[in-house]
């Protein structure tokens, strides 16, 4: 399944949304996006992964190349990732680094 | 994808197929990622050519393989970066050609593809007991991983050893159980939803089984009576040295277990609790000239394994080859390895099975100045580390005291938990030996430290506690060796039948057996390894060689916390109690000094009489105390503690030795007492009544506290009996005391022992201070 992220920061929140799956071969996007919002500085980064399919070690390495450029200080949300996803979030820890949340702001 | 590098080395220079590349670095060995590509360098002494084996993840047969040019060998070294690789999907491998002369030691076949002894992650197992296709041109394939983990400010911990308490754990049977209420059962996620239960229960270093990538398969097979599978459990047989075992990550299947293991390492750590890998640098999954070519065999045999001058395999390790690790490129590869397991994935320790095949020459004779253990104990990178040898091999070297050290090497201690089981069973001529065992086996590491010395009764190999005392004999028949197959020198006691019994008596003594061993365990000098499950009482049915069963043989019944919670609080308290006490935790050796002239000896033996041991062949008793001046080898201060231990089927009339004015023996352990009050928690000991003497009971063991008074509101205790009956009632009062101790308020120690003595006599409740720490 193909990928698409979109990007938009108002008020010092960066918001993404993602949908489709996250693996290897779409990361890359993921990398540029999260890189463009960057440049504003942001407080919050929100992803909006509703319809986020399937998130591969690419994908966790995504939050985690997140938070190393945006800051340790800015806060990750995920907004109604899928039971799977939050399995790989579970199993690899990278749970403690993010907001789970079913809406934003909470 | 990628978005090409400025820098003018990394560009193609060569095209196969589609697939660019250039001339690659020869180090690091192993597949690297550099801009836009990977660099793969492998060395191999008698290949003739090689070529790099690209698949895509799962597929049966590769996409591209690239025969590496002459040009980009430099000495013995393949070396090539391939550009624009999905670094996720992709498997690879290597064909090497060259001669097959078995008697020359070179057994090269190109017709199979090889996994790169360098690999730090292995695909091709990825779910534990997946059903391998036996058909696969390639089933155990090299894979990538990204090394941008986000440690945060994790580092090893770099604990004293003296200060660790192990516990020996499989990371599989650890929460596969149904009862372990895991969510990831049987993965290293799974321990982490446990790591409160560790921290509970007090230790702080686990040391996992084997978690290198091996193959559960190997040598499986049906039992011959049940059908059951029995397979490679333990996994005491390397596949790949630098890659965890995906089976063991409930995300091994999407290929992430590497962030799953260094996620557990990293939580382990937040919660101050070392990691020590169990590492099998003695042998590989390659077996003998009848086994698989996986990776070292086709890639270069002469140089991996010991061969015999006819070309067949030494089998130092009892299971098909025997690595060879004193040739300089494996003891390179073996140091490479745990340099990066260290740096990597901030491995605190290594516990190194077999260890005295690290010891042997490339021809099988044991080594004076062995290079691999010199090299790794003057490593830089390894300078914190803990390395621990079993200190023996399956060809007969027993080194337990006599291995290379360098100053740096511990062992685990096997002539301790001989010594100790013996004791416990009620053999005679074994005082001396307890004394050693006691005081860090200073006959074994005259020059070397309490911490040479990794203390246990218990292990994976053999019986568990509990199997120990309800056991004679080993009943090894799910194995489906007809019970031949295990150790037969157990030493241990059934404590009067054979396996599960109803008889309560029998039952009561298996439990202070228990409580016995493990009390000795925690008061000696050294380093204290428990073994999973012991501190609640596992069975593994009287099996003690359960390498081959993935059930609930193995797997740890959480329900036995409940069902024996007199055990498990009472393993808990020996824990916090060697946790607080110091004296315990000494780094070198007893003087039998008083070199403060406080008129004690750091360590001195007692008997039925104060300050005269029985050394006899008959006595089955021994008492030792430690004078906390001298704790931390005189460098810290504690309390006195004495211990006495007898195993003989009578109790004992003990004279205690006198205390320092103003000091006072309170009981911390009595496993003679029913659950309740066999122990009281730190700083809230009972007192004892009678200062001058104690019964012990048959089979039973003491520690006791010596120290001030604490606000004694009660009429003193004067027999076991009482404590027992006015345990209960004393404990939220002793409770009361121990905060008025820290919070540095009423302090009662100077109580006129002739009223101590006489029960009917008041306390005088006179106002001392404390003597200063």
């Amino acid at each position: 399944m193909s990928f698409t992220v979109t990007s938009e920061v108002t008020g010092g929140i960066a918001k993404l949304t993602l949908a489709g799956s996250l693996d290897s071969s779409s990361a890359s996007q993921l990398q540029a996006e999260i890189q463009k919002v960057a440049g504003e500085a942001p407080t919050e980064l929100v992803l909006y992964v509703a319809d986020l399919t399937f998130m591969a070690s690419a994908g966790l390495r995504m939050l985690v190349f997140a938070k190393q450029k945006l800051g340790t200080s800015v806060n990750i949300y995920l907004v109604k990732p899928q039971a799977q996803i939050i399995d790989t979030l579970q199993m690899t820890g990278i749970i403690h680094s993010v907001h789970i949340v079913d809406t934003y702001p909470a | 994808m990628a978005e090409y590098d400025l820098r003018i080395d990394y560009y193609p220079t060569h095209e196969h197929q589609d697939i660019k590349y250039r001339r690659g670095h020869v180090l690091p060995f192993g597949a690297t990622m550099v801009p836009n590509g990977v660099n793969f360098s492998v060395y191999s002494s008698a290949a003739t050519s090689c070529s790099l084996v690209l698949f895509e993840k799962n597929e049966p047969q590769p996409f591209a393989e690239i025969p590496f040019p002459d040009e980009f060998r430099i000495g013995n070294v393949y070396c090539m970066v391939v550009f624009d690789l999905d670094f996720e999907r992709l498997e690879y491998g290597y064909r090497m050609d060259g001669p097959f002369e078995p008697t020359q030691g070179h057994r090269f076949d190109k017709t199979k593809i090889l996994s790169d002894p360098y690999a730090k992650a292995m695909g091709g197992r990825d779910t534990w007991l997946g059903p391998p296709n036996w058909d696969n041109v390639y089933p155990f394939r090299s894979r990538l991983v990204f090394e941008d983990f986000d440690w945060e400010h994790d580092r090893p911990l770099e604990k004293p050893i003296e200060d660790l308490i192990v516990y020996e754990m499989h990371v599989r049977s650890f929460t596969m159980h149904p009862s372990s209420g895991a969510k990831y059962k049987g993965s290293f996620a799974g321990i982490r939803e446990k790591i409160p239960y560790l921290k509970e229960l007090g230790v702080n270093c686990v040391e996992l089984l084997p978690i290198y990538e091996f193959d559960e398969w190997e040598h499986s097979k049906q039992h011959p009576d049940t059908g059951e599978t029995l397979i490679n459990y333990w996994g005491y047989s390397t596949v790949n040295f630098f890659s965890p075992k995906s089976g063991y990550a409930a995300a091994g299947k999407f290929g992430m277990q590497v962030d799953e293991l260094k996620t557990l390492i990293k939580d382990l750590h937040a919660n101050n609790i070392e990691v020590f890998l169990d590492v099998v640098f003695n042998h590989t999954a390659e077996g003998d000239h009848r086994g698989p070519t996986i990776s070292f065999k086709g890639i270069d045999n002469k140089t991996y394994y010991m061969l015999t001058p006819e070309g067949y395999y030494f089998n130092f390790s009892g299971t098909g080859n025997t690595l060879n690790c004193n040739n300089p490129i494996v003891r390179n590869m073996v140091l490479d390895c745990l340099r990066y397991w260290a740096s990597e994935y901030h491995i605190d320790g290594f516990r190194f099975d077999l260890a005295a095949i690290l010891g042997r020459a490339q021809n099988g004779a044991p080594l004076n100045n062995p290079p691999l253990l010199e090299s790794l104990a003057a490593d830089p990178i390894l300078a914190k580390c803990k390395l621990i040898a079993e200190a023996w091999d399956a060809g007969g070297l027993y080194q337990v005291g006599s291995f290379p050290a360098y100053g740096r090497w511990a062992e685990w201690n096997g002539k301790y938990r001989d010594g100790i089981r013996k004791f416990l069973k009620g053999d005679t001529g074994l005082i001396g030996e307890i004394a050693q065992c006691v005081q860090g086996s200073p006959w074994l590491y005259p020059t070397r430290g309490t911490t040479a010395g990794i203390n246990f009764i218990t292990c994976h190999d053999g019986f568990t506690l509990y199997d120990m005392v309800a056991y004679n004999d080993k009943h090894n028949y799910a194995n489906g060796e007809d019970n031949n197959d295990g150790a037969n020198d157990n030493e241990s006691w059934n404590c009067g039948a054979e396996g599960e019994t109803d008889d309560a008596y029998i039952n009561a003594l298996r439990h202070k057996q228990i409580k016995n061993a493990l009390s000795i365990l925690m008061v000696s000098q050294g380093v204290p390894m428990i073994l999973m499950g012991d501190e609640m009482g596992r069975t593994q049915w009287g099996n003690n060689n359960t390498y081959c069963h993935d059930s609930e043989i193995n797997w740890l019944d959480w329900g036995l916390k409940d069902k024996n919670a007199d055990l498990y609080n009472f393993t808990k308290h020996l824990i916090a109690f060697r946790m607080a006490h110091p004296a315990l935790r000494n780094r070198h050796h007893f003087s039998h000094n008083d070199w403060k002239g406080t008129g004690y000896p750091d360590i001195s033996f007692h008997g039925n009489t104060a300050w005269q041991p029985d050394w006899s062949s008959n006595s089955r008793m021994l008492a030792f105390m430690l004078d906390g001046h001298y704790a931390k080898n005189g460098s810290d201060f504690d309390d006195y503690i004495y211990v006495a231990t007898n195993m003989y089927w009578e109790s004992a009339y003990l004279e205690l030795p006198k205390l320092p004015e103003g000091l006072f023996w309170h009981v911390s352990v009595n496993t003679d007492m029913p659950a309740g009050t066999d122990f009281f928690p730190v700083n809230k000991e009972a007192l004892l009544g009678d200062q001058y003497h104690f019964i012990l009971g048959s089979r039973a063991t003491i520690i006791l506290v010596g120290r001030p008074q604490l606000i004694p509101e009660e009429m003193p205790i004067t027999s076991p009996e009482e404590v027992a009956a006015v345990a209960e009632a004393q404990v939220p009062k002793a409770a009361t005391a121990a905060k008025a101790k820290t919070t540095k308020a009423k302090v009662v120690p100077a109580v006129d022992t002739t009223a101590v003595l006489d029960p009917a006599a008041p306390v005088k409740k006179t106002k001392t201070t404390k003597p200063k720490k």
